[in-house]
C-alpha cells in the first residue's frame, strides 16, 4: 500500500497534474500534494500523487556515505 | 531506472554486510522491527535477511493496511457493494481478503456486486463523474502515506457538487500503532523485545519524523527512518546497531532524499481539514484502539459514506487456525503458524498477512519458505 517510486516530471499540466516518467513509462499524477515541482524534478509517486520530491543533492550524499562504507574499509574483505 | 538501481548494488551491500558483521557485538542481541510491510518484503526479497549477522533479529511489524483491517471493517464493504445502485472502488489487494465464512469482495463481485479495481482515489472520482446515476463508493484504506489522496479527493468532489461520490473511510494512524506494540501485554511481559525500530519511509515523507521522537525519548528506542531499496535498509540496519552500541536512542533519517523532519506540511494541512479523530477503530491483531483512525470531519458529510448509509460494525473473530494478529504483534513469525503454507497461501489465503504484497506471510512464502533456518546465537 505505501508501494511509491521515484518518478522524472516529464511535462506539467494546468489542472494541476503532470505527466511522469517512470523508468520511460508515461503516466499522469496529481502534484496536489506538493509545491513548486517543475519539469524535470524527481518525485516519489505514490497512488496516483506526488508525495515529495526527490532531492537530488541528499540522494547523491547517501550513495556516497553507501560507497565509503563499500571502498575504504570494506575493500579488504 | 535513477534513485533505484544505485540502490541496488550488490558488492556495496556485501560491503555494508561486513561492517556491521564487524561491529555487532557477539555479547548482545539486537531485536529490530521494520514497521512497514514494504520493507519486510525488501529485505526479503534481496536476500538481506541472510545477510546479517546472527546477532541481529528482524521483528515485522503491523504496518500493511490491508492486513491490520479486520474483518468486520471488510463484512462493512460487502454490505456497501450490496446496495443498490452502488459500485464499490478499491485496492487490488483488499478485495481478495477472506471474510466471514470465507466470502470476499472478489466473490460478492462474481455474484453480480459491482466493484472496481483501482490504482487510486483519483480514479474512484472519475468514475463518479463518468456514471451519475451511480453511487460511487471508495473503499479507503491506508496509513498516513495514502490518506491524503483520499482528501484530496472529497475536497474536489465537495468543490464539484459531485454529490454521488463518497468515501469509506479505514484510514489509521502509524504513532497509534507503535504505542500499541510497546505497551501490549506482551511487551509489558517481556514476551516481545524490541530494541529499535526501522521506521516507515513513506509514511515520514507525509508526517515527517518529528512523530518518532516522542518514542525514542519515551522508550528509549532508536529509530532510522529508511528507503525502501536494499542498500537504504542495510545502512538503516546498521545505524540502528550503531546506535545500540553506543547506548543512543534517537530518531535518525536514512531516507533524506525524500524526506524531511517537518513532513509534508500540504498534506498534513488537506488531512485535517478533511478529516478527523475517530474515537475508536478495532484493529486486526492490536486490538480497539482510542484515536488511532481517521473518519470524514461533519463539513464533508455527505461524502462519508458510513453517514449516508447506516451499516452498523459487527466485530468478527479471525479464524481459529490464522495466526495473523499475533505475527501483527511480532509475537510469532510467518512460518510459526500452523497452517503457513499447507491450509494458507496465497492461493487460498485463510488471513488477510497472506493476500497482501505487504503482509509478512506472503513475503515468507514468495521468498522464505525455503531458505534455510538461519544461525541464532541464544543469549
Amino acid at each position: 500500500m505505501c508501494l511509491a517510486l521515484p518518478a522524472q516530471v516529464v511535462s506539467l499540466h494546468a489542472d494541476g497534474t503532470a505527466t511522469v516518467s517512470l523508468g520511460g513509462l508515461r503516466k499522469v499524477i496529481s502534484l496536489a500534494l506538493v509545491d513548486g515541482v517543475g519539469e524535470g524534478d524527481y518525485v516519489v509517486v505514490h497512488t496516483g500523487f506526488a508525495l515529495s520530491r526527490l532531492d537530488p543533492v541528499e540522494a547523491e550524499k547517501t550513495l556516497a556515505l553507501l560507497r565509503d562504507a563499500g571502498s575504504s574499509r570494506g575493500a579488504d574483505r | 531506472m535513477k534513485y533505484i538501481e544505485e540502490f541496488r548494488d550488490g558488492d556495496v551491500a556485501r560491503s555494508l554486510a561486513a561492517e556491521m558483521a564487524r561491529e555487532a557485538r557477539t555479547d548482545r542481541r539486537y531485536r529490530l522491527m521494520e514497521f512497514c510491510g514494504g520493507h519486510t518484503h525488501s529485505l526479503w526479497r534481496y536476500g538481506i535477511v541472510q545477510m546479517l549477522p546472527p546477532e541481529v533479529e528482524m521483528i515485522h511489524g503491523p504496518g500493511c493496511p490491508v492486513c491490520v483491517l479486520p474483518i468486520g471493517r471488510l463484512e462493512q464493504a460487502i454490505a456497501l457493494a450490496h446496495v443498490s445502485g452502488v459500485m464499490l472502488c478499491t485496492f487490488g489487494d483488499l478485495v481478495r481478503v477472506p471474510a466471514r465464512d470465507r466470502r470476499s469482495l472478489l466473490k460478492a463481485k462474481a455474484a453480480g456486486a459491482d466493484i472496481r479495481i483501482v490504482y487510486g482515489s483519483a480514479d474512484a472520482l472519475r468514475l463518479a463523474k463518468d456514471n451519475p446515476g451511480r453511487e460511487v463508493v471508495f473503499f479507503a484504506i491506508g496509513f498516513e502515506t495514502t490518506t491524503p489522496a483520499t482528501a484530496v479527493v472529497v475536497k474536489q468532489a465537495a468543490e464539484q457538487g459531485l454529490r454521488n461520490f463518497s468515501v469509506f473511510s479505514n484510514h489509521v494512524l502509524t504513532p497509534s500503532a507503535i504505542d500499541a506494540i510497546l505497551g501490549s501485554p506482551e511487551a509489558r511481559e517481556g514476551r516481545i523485545q524490541v530494541d529499535g525500530f526501522v521506521g516507515p519511509g513513506h509514511v515520514s515523507t507525509i508526517i515527517g519524523t518529528a512523530p518518532y521522537e516522542r518514542f525514542a525519548r519515551e522508550h528509549r528506542k532508536p529509530v532510522v527512518v529508511s528507503g525502501f531499496e536494499p542498500l537504504d535498509l542495510m545502512q538503516s540496519i546498521l545505524m540502528l546497531v550503531r546506535q545500540l552500541n553506543e547506548g543512543r536512542h534517537e530518531v535518525e533519517n536514512e531516507y533524506t532524499r525524500a524526506v524531511v523532519r517537518e513532513g509534508n506540511a500540504r498534506a498534513m494541512a488537506l488531512v485535517d481539514e478533511v478529516l478527523e479523530l475517530r474515537p475508536s477503530f478495532e484493529w486486526r491483531g492490536l486490538g480497539t484502539l482510542p484515536d488511532s483512525a481517521l473518519r470524514l470531519r461533519e463539513k464533508y458529510a455527505a461524502w462519508d459514506a458510513e453517514r449516508k448509509w447506516d451499516i452498523p460494525y459487527t466485530p468478527v473473530a479471525d479464524h481459529k487456525a490464522c495466526a495473523c494478529g499475533e505475527i501483527l504483534r511480532g509475537l510469532k513469525k510467518p512460518t510459526d503458524c500452523k497452517i503457513f503454507g499447507t491450509a494458507c497461501t496465497p492461493e487460498s489465503p485463510v488471513g488477510s498477512c497472506m493476500v497482501s504484497p505487504e503482509g509478512s506471510c506472503a513475503a515468507y512464502y514468495a521468498y522464505g519458505r525455503l531458505a534455510k533456518k538461519r544461525p541464532t546465537n541464544d543469549l
